[in-house]
């Protein structure tokens, strides 16, 4: 007990002595010095604080004007022709006929749609298995070297996965199934494999991120490892993975150039796998070079189109982090 | 007075990877009763109870050398069905860890792994283990809403109630107070102590109040070594080795 009062008293006498110091050095301080300590004072010494900040605003306001300049050219050249059109006809119309006037994006609305549920339907299963596979199963070196693995995915370019497309996956289609090989199925076998990496990684991160003491407190409970994967993990995880589902819906549907090479774009509503189909992003980047007039306002609509399709995928991903909330964390 | 030994262990070592956690550990745990670790962080107390269920064999490179028996069926042997030895020893961690679903699924959890499928048989399940854990008057009437809106105290013994509903015979606590404010710490400790009366437990305290209060054996663990095991009593009055004084009158820890 003395300790501890000795102690404080003296900490108390230091601090005093502080004081004392500070005062006699102010009383000395020449005009300098008290120039200073006004300066230290006021708020000259932000300045640098303030050119940050003004920097960093500045930023956020350019990236923000980049977007609202992108949208606003985007409606005011294709809204127009949209309400001349007519929303209905243009959005289901079967007539693309640029020359004649008719521009209806039905089977390119169809298309992109099909194509990719079409790649949707294989990635999205065998993305779950591996993200599931690397989270829960695999030692963590091999996990860690199949993170690596998926990133590198990820990072190849777009013409890449096309071109690989067009010599290979064209070709085999064409020998083993028949047509032409430029295909609904050759669109969604290349796509599939590039949205993989979006369904790999923000599952797999989303499993991991389910507390450790949930899958001991199952085990503890007389659960082996897969009913828990199966009955807590997965439904614990399930918000994140809808959110890499819809994420890569977003991809998917956003995608050109790989699609531009290997599925034909002829602008029909496709009547099997192997038959060809236009998306809505092939439909601008085929006709851009040499389009004017309505036929230029038609492809700036449907670049509004699939806007407003992303614009909805990011309203529902808010929706889902919401209603995720609801029951995680504690 | 004396009872029959529940769960014993007989020259207990385990090993993460080149780092031995326990050394030597003879421990007998006699039905009914409530036994106490306690000892400073890292002493290997928390180690042993997870070997109690195999719970370590989740770490990577863990491994034992020496026994574990539950009743006379050793633990560790080849062809044990781990799935069923943790049914019969049940576990508490120290954060409640609440399943994020409604309050009955979290009780109906168990049951369900374990096959039982029709909604009044789970339905009772439900019903006796929320008694059981003196949960049943505050949330019977909202069985279905998110278990992690409730407070500490009650999701810690909605815990308990999950691990109850699939009938354990032996039941772990690892620390269950220490995320608990004093009035829902007293609550759960008047829960032990009814529950003792059908239930083994183990538990891992680093409140030396709490042991002495709850437990009638305590065990002293250091550096991994089970330093003195008694009568909760004997231990902490009459402690034969001076480690255990110095820790109890809490000269370190």
């Amino acid at each position: 007990m003395n300790g501890i009062i000795e102690g404080k008293t003296n900490a108390v006498k230091q601090h005093n002595n502080r004081e004392e110091k500070m005062q006699i050095l102010q009383a000395k301080a020449g005009r300098w010095e008290r120039i200073l300590v006004i300066l230290r004072k006021s708020k000259a010494r932000f300045i640098p604080e303030i050119l940050v900040e003004k920097l960093l605003m500045l930023s956020a306001v350019v990236s923000i004007m980049a977007l609202l300049l992108i949208s606003v050219f985007i409606f005011s050249r294709g809204v127009p022709l949209i309400a001349s059109v007519g929303l209905g006809d243009f959005l289901f119309s079967l007539e693309w006929k640029p020359i004649q006037g008719k521009f209806g994006i039905g089977a390119m609305f169809v298309g992109s749609l099909l194509l990719t549920s079409a790649s949707l339907a294989w990635a999205v299963p065998l993305g779950l298995l591996t993200a599931i596979f690397m989270a829960e199963i695999a030692p963590p070196p091999v996990g860690r070297i199949m993170t690596r693995m998926v990133s590198l995915l990820a990072g190849i370019p777009s013409v890449v996965y096309g071109f690989f497309g067009l010599v290979i996956i064209v070709p085999l289609i064409r020998n083993y199934l028949g047509g032409t090989g430029m295909s609904v199925l050759a669109g969604a076998i290349i796509l599939g494999i590039m949205i993989l990496p979006t369904i790999i990684n923000i599952s797999r991160d989303a499993i991991q991120a389910v507390p450790l003491v949930y899958k001991e407190s199952s085990l503890a409970l007389g659960a082996s490892h897969y009913q828990t994967i199966g009955r807590l993990i997965l439904p614990a995880a399930s918000s994140g993975i809808i959110t890499a589902v819809v994420l890569a819906m977003g991809r998917a549907i956003g995608e050109t150039m790989a699609v531009v090479m290997v599925t034909g774009n002829a602008p029909i509503i496709p009547d099997s796998l192997l038959a060809p189909l236009r998306t809505m992003t092939s439909n601008i980047v085929l006709e851009m070079g040499y389009a004017a007039g309505d036929h230029q306002a038609a492809l700036f609509a449907t670049g509004a189109i699939l806007f407003i399709f992303i614009l909805l995928l990011n309203l529902l991903l808010n929706f889902i982090r919401r209603a995720g909330k609801r029951y995680a964390g504690n | 007075m004396e009872k029959a030994i529940k769960m014993k262990s007989r020259e207990l070592n385990l090993f993460y990877g080149n780092f031995q956690a326990l050394y030597n550990i003879n421990m007998d745990i006699e039905e009914n009763r409530v036994t106490a670790l306690i000892g400073p962080s890292g002493c290997g107390k928390s180690s042993f109870l997870r070997s109690l269920n195999r719970l370590n064999e989740l770490i990577e490179g863990s491994r034992i050398s020496g026994e574990v028996f539950l009743d006379d069926s050793a633990i560790y042997e080849k062809g044990i069905n781990v799935v069923e030895l943790r049914k019969k020893v049940g576990m508490v961690f120290q954060k409640p860890a609440v399943f994020p679903m409604s309050i009955y699924e979290n009780v109906a959890y168990g049951p369900r792994i374990h096959g039982i499928k029709k909604r009044s048989e789970l339905d009772e399940i439900v019903c006796r283990s929320l008694q059981s854990a003196n949960l049943w008057d505050e949330v019977k009437d909202r069985l279905v809403a998110p278990a992690n809106q409730m407070s500490g105290g009650q999701q810690q013994r909605l815990v308990i109630a999950r691990v109850l509903a699939v009938q354990p015979e032996v039941i772990l606590m690892d620390e269950p107070a220490s995320a608990l404010d004093p009035i829902s710490t007293a609550r759960l400790e008047e829960l032990i102590a009814i529950l003792k009366t059908r239930y083994t437990i183990v538990i891992v305290t680093h409140n030396m109040q709490q042991a002495a209060r709850v437990s009638d054996y305590t065990g002293f663990f250091l550096h991994g070594c089970l330093l003195e095991f008694n009568r909760t009593e004997e231990l902490f009055l009459n402690p034969r080795h001076n480690k255990t004084e110095d820790y109890i009158t809490g000269r370190f820890g």
